[in-house]
Order: structure tokens, then sequence, then C-alpha cells
């Protein structure tokens, strides 16, 4: 069973906000789905190289140049918080 | 004449002979969407102007026999994570609840192209996490075939629609079998295209190497039509790809199809079983040469899958930090709080709980054992499908081991929730195309055959899929 503790931690990594209730729930739920996971430790994978891509793919690159000049104003009228022409964060350094 | 009943096929010739208009046919949709979305809850927006306007404009271009494409005038439904500029775009969650798109995705571009029709925007599991659409942030779809069912998921809207002639046909996405799962669940076509054909520009990500668009429709022949036209290279996606266009003659006789043996060991529904035995045997009356084969890690593919989909997942959905767009915590105090308060209100318990597991797989000290581990189960996986395909043409498994299940039946056990997937997750970790077509209905609930095939054959999905004519 995974810890409360290391439930905390992985919250706090996926800058995840969760109540102290759900905790447990977490506990469990990861937990089980963990625990079917374990099956891969069969396998023998010796010599396999990792697939992370279904076809092998290079860089696509392009001149660094601009194209398509569009109007940010759209972009920044979604953000919630912001200023002039800009999206506004909260004070990183303190 | 039922407009909503024609397929897309029929609708064009329909257009073409001006037996009726493209707007006679948006707004038989229309009608038939008041009279059944507040019961099965495809729809979470119905563009009813947008769709009529764009109707007249297809009609416009049919009057003087310039009808651009076969989906001219036609209408179609999408799914809320695939954006449409000037709509809302949720992926059925609170997070994006007033989110509107600022730009069309490639797919919806290129159907713009077509002058097809937009009726609206179809509810799905939340940012496409599910397999029964009761994720949604905004409540579940119901199986047309039978209200108190799942319609599958995630794109639970997009078949429903379909199924229920809300809509000519659907686009959805897949990652882990949820256009083709759906499809089943609901008795439609659903394809899931190789990975690569089909642009993912202005699709919300969910696993971005899994991830692909792909149409629903009600007939083979239609989906073969609409994914001609949301298919090919973007220089948006970079990891979208021309298809080959090398055409081959395609001979039922000559084809030989193979049955992996793994699938069928336990756990599947002994009526669905029988029915696919028996769409099995129609194709080998038809000539297809039909021989058992091996797909000796399948065992491992959904585990594989669920840690591979969840750490994807948890990168994607990083960018959702109430500072670029979407909700935002009024009552955070610094950044950390903004973070904490906006992702902890705004996404649903599975959405979290499969970032929750997402970042321990991918976290230092289990990176190794976990991620890295399933990513070389995929190599295995890969290698077993390369094996088959030296000997098999296509491959046929059931799309589901389980008939629609009711709806809360499942949502006490995220992992029975999971297992639900078994047979269409494969497909997704090697990035091959599958089609499900619904071959039978038992007791009125759909069983769904998949054919599965080899990279960018399609077209051979397609031929096969389409010999089975919906005899049943």
């Amino acid at each position: 069973m995974i810890s409360k503790e290391e439930v905390k931690h992985i919250a706090k990594l996926a800058r995840l906000g969760i109540s102290d209730k759900e905790i447990t729930k977490y506990q469990k739920d990861l937990s089980s789905v963990l625990d079917y996971i374990e099956k891969l430790e069969r396998v023998n994978v010796s010599g396999v190289e990792p697939t992370s891509h279904p076809f092998s793919s290079e860089n696509v690159v392009r001149e660094d140049e601009v194209l398509n000049k569009k109007d940010n104003g759209k972009l920044v009228d979604m953000a919630p918080d912001k200023k002039d022409n800009y999206v506004k964060v909260k004070s990183i350094l303190k | 004449m039922n407009l909503t009943e024609l397929t897309i096929k029929q609708t064009a010739e329909g257009l073409k002979k001006k037996e009726f208009s493209a707007v006679d046919v948006c707004k038989a949709y229309l009608d038939k969407i008041k009279k059944f979305n507040e019961d099965i809850f495809a729809y979470l927006l119905v563009d009813e102007k947008g769709a009529l306007s764009q109707a007249e404009e297809a009609d416009e271009l049919i009057s003087k026999n310039k009808a651009v494409s076969v989906l001219t005038g036609i209408p179609a439904a999408i799914k809320d994570n695939i954006l449409i500029e000037g709509l809302k775009c949720t992926s059925a969650s609170k997070i994006l609840e007033n989110y509107v798109a600022p730009y069309n995705a490639t797919v919806i571009k290129k159907l713009k192209e077509c002058k097809a029709v937009f009726l609206g925007k179809t509810n799905m599991d939340e940012f496409a996490m599910g397999s029964s659409t009761e994720n949604s942030a905004f409540g579940p779809t119901k199986n047309p075939n039978d209200l108190t069912r799942v319609p599958g998921g995630s794109s639970g809207g997009s078949a429903s629609t379909v199924a229920a002639n809300m809509a000519a046909f659907a686009l959805g996405s897949d990652t882990g079998g949820s256009i083709r799962q759906p499809a089943s669940f609901c008795g439609v076509v659903g394809l899931k295209p190789t990975y690569g054909s089909v642009s993912r520009y202005g699709l919300m990500a969910f696993a971005s190497s899994l991830d692909q668009i792909g149409p629903l429709a009600k007939t083979v022949e239609d989906a073969k039509i609409v994914f001609g036209a949301i298919s090919g290279k973007d220089p948006m996606d970079s990891t979208s790809v021309d298809l080959p266009s090398k055409k081959e003659a395609f001979n039922l006789k000559d084809t030989r199809v193979g049955i992996p043996k793994e699938y069928f060991v336990g756990g599947i529904d002994a009526k669905i079983e029988k029915e696919i035995k028996a769409a099995i045997k129609k194709y080998e009356d038809m000539g297809v040469k039909v021989e058992e084969i091996s797909l000796p890690h399948t065992d491992y593919a959904l585990a594989a899958y669920y840690i591979i989909s969840p750490s994807e997942a948890s990168a994607n959905l990083a960018r959702f930090d109430g500072i670029k767009y979407g909700a935002s915590s009024k009552e955070a105090k610094d950044l950390l709080d903004l973070y904490l308060k906006t992702k902890g209100k705004g996404f649903g318990p599975e959405v979290r709980r499969r970032i929750m597991l997402g970042t321990y797989a991918l976290s230092s000290g289990y990176y190794d054992a976990y991620y890295l581990k399933a990513q070389k189960v995929r190599s295995l996986l890969k290698k077993d499908f390369e094996k088959a395909f030296r000997k098999v043409d296509a491959i046929f498994t059931p799309t589901s081991p389980i008939f629609p299940f009711k709806i809360g039946e499942k949502m006490d056990d995220p992992l029975s929730m999971y297992l639900v997937d078994i047979y269409t997750v494969s497909v997704n970790l090697v990035g091959l195309p599958a089609l499900s077509i619904p071959i039978a209905r038992v007791d009125n609930l759909p069983v769904g055959l998949q054919i599965i095939g080899k990279p960018f054959e399609e077209s051979k999905l397609f031929n096969l899929g389409n010999a089975f004519n919906g005899k049943y």
C-alpha cells in the first residue's frame, strides 16, 4: 500500500491540491492500479530498446523567421489575469 | 423520407439531385436533437445558428452545381476536445467550462474546406480519460440503444449522435480505444487511424504518442469518406505524415486474417464470443483465409498503457495552471497556491487520479521501474504485431469483452473500468489502424468486431469492413 507521505509528495510534484480526506482514497486507488501493473515484473526486457513513439521520427525544423503574424490580443484576452497586452502572473521572487 | 436516416453518400446524392436542400437536412437533424438530446445528452453544445448558416452556404454552392466535396452540406457532431474557432471547447471539464476556442483544429479546417456543417460539440469523458462518458463534469451520456446503459467512452457523445441519427457523422479521438469502444457499444462504425495519418493540431492532448482523431459513422463507406477528408500531413503537427499513395487491388479471397488466441481466453462474455466467431465464419464463407496467430505479450499491454498514458497525460495537463486560460482560483495567495487550488477544484476525480498515477510513474526512483519498463514492453508488443503481420493482412478481435454496462456500475472501482479497454490499447501503443464495425445485436445490445491493420493500410480495413455489409 502506497504511504500517505508518498501520496502527499506526488500531489506536491503534480501541483495538485488534495484534501486530507482524499489522501486515503488515493492510497487505495493508486495501490490497486499499481498492484495490477506489478505484472510487468514478469516480463523479460533485457536487451530491449524502449519505444517512445510508434514510428521512428526526426526533429522537424524550419528557418527561425516570423511567419503568420497573428494578433495575440485574442490569446491574452483569455488569460484570467492580465494588464495591457500582458498575461499577469503572481510574483515568483519574494 | 427521413433525412436523418440517410448515410453521407445517400445525402450527397439527394442534394445533387435537388431532392432536398442542405438546410432541409440540417433542420431535420436539429429537430432530432431537440427531441432526443435532453434524454441522451450526447451534445454539450448545439450551434443552431452557425449550422444553419453553414448549410445555407452549402446550398449556394450546390445550387450552382459547385459542391466542393461529397461532404458539402453534411452535418457533423464534433467531440468537445477538438477546437472549432469561436465555439466553447471544454473537454467536458470544469477547468475549461468557459474556454472559447481561438482557432480551428486542422481537421475542422479541412472539413470547413469541404463545406461540411457543424451541428455542435459532443459530450465525453473529461480530458478523454474514461471508457463510459461518466467522467464528464457535466453529466453522463446515455446509450441510445438502452438509456440505462453507458454509450462507452471517451467518445460516447459522438458515438451516440450517430447511433441516434442526431448527426450524419461525428469526429472522436482515440487514445486507448475511445473511438472504437463507444462505436461498438452504440452499434456504429468507428475508425482509429494509423498514428500520424490525421493531424492532432487543435486536439486537446491527452497522451501525445497515442492520440488520434477519427470518424464515427453509420457505414464503413461513410467512415472512409470522412477519413479521406481529414487525413494528411500537416505542418502544424510534426508527428503527422503523408499517406502512402500506392493503392493495392483488394481481393477477399487473397486476404489472410489472423485471430489472436490470447484474446479469447476468459473474461469475454460468452454471447459476444459466439457472435464474433459467427462473424469470422461469415468471412471464411466469403473466401477469406482465417488462421490462429499469437500475440504473446497481450497480457501486459493494459499495464503498459496504464503507465504510459497517465505519464504523458500528467505532462500534457500541466498547462492548465490558471494562468494562460481556463478556470483560475481567485482565493490563491501565491503562485503555488494558485496551482494547487486551480487544479484541485478544476479537475474531476478520474483526471486527478491519472495525473497522480503518471506523476508517480515518472518520479525519481520510480521512472526506471515503471515508465522505462512500460516503454520496453511497448517495443515487445510492436515486435509481436510485426511478426503476426508477416503471416496475415489483418487481425480480427472483439472490440469489447463485455456488453454496454449499466450507468454507475463501474464507478466505484477504477481498475474494473480500466479492464474494459483490454482489446483496444495495444493498437494505440503500436500506432496501428483499427476499425470497429457492428456485427450483431444481442437483446438489442450491439456487438462490435475490431479489424486491426498494418500501418497506413486503412483501405484494407475499409474493404474488409465493407465486405461484412451490415448483414446480420
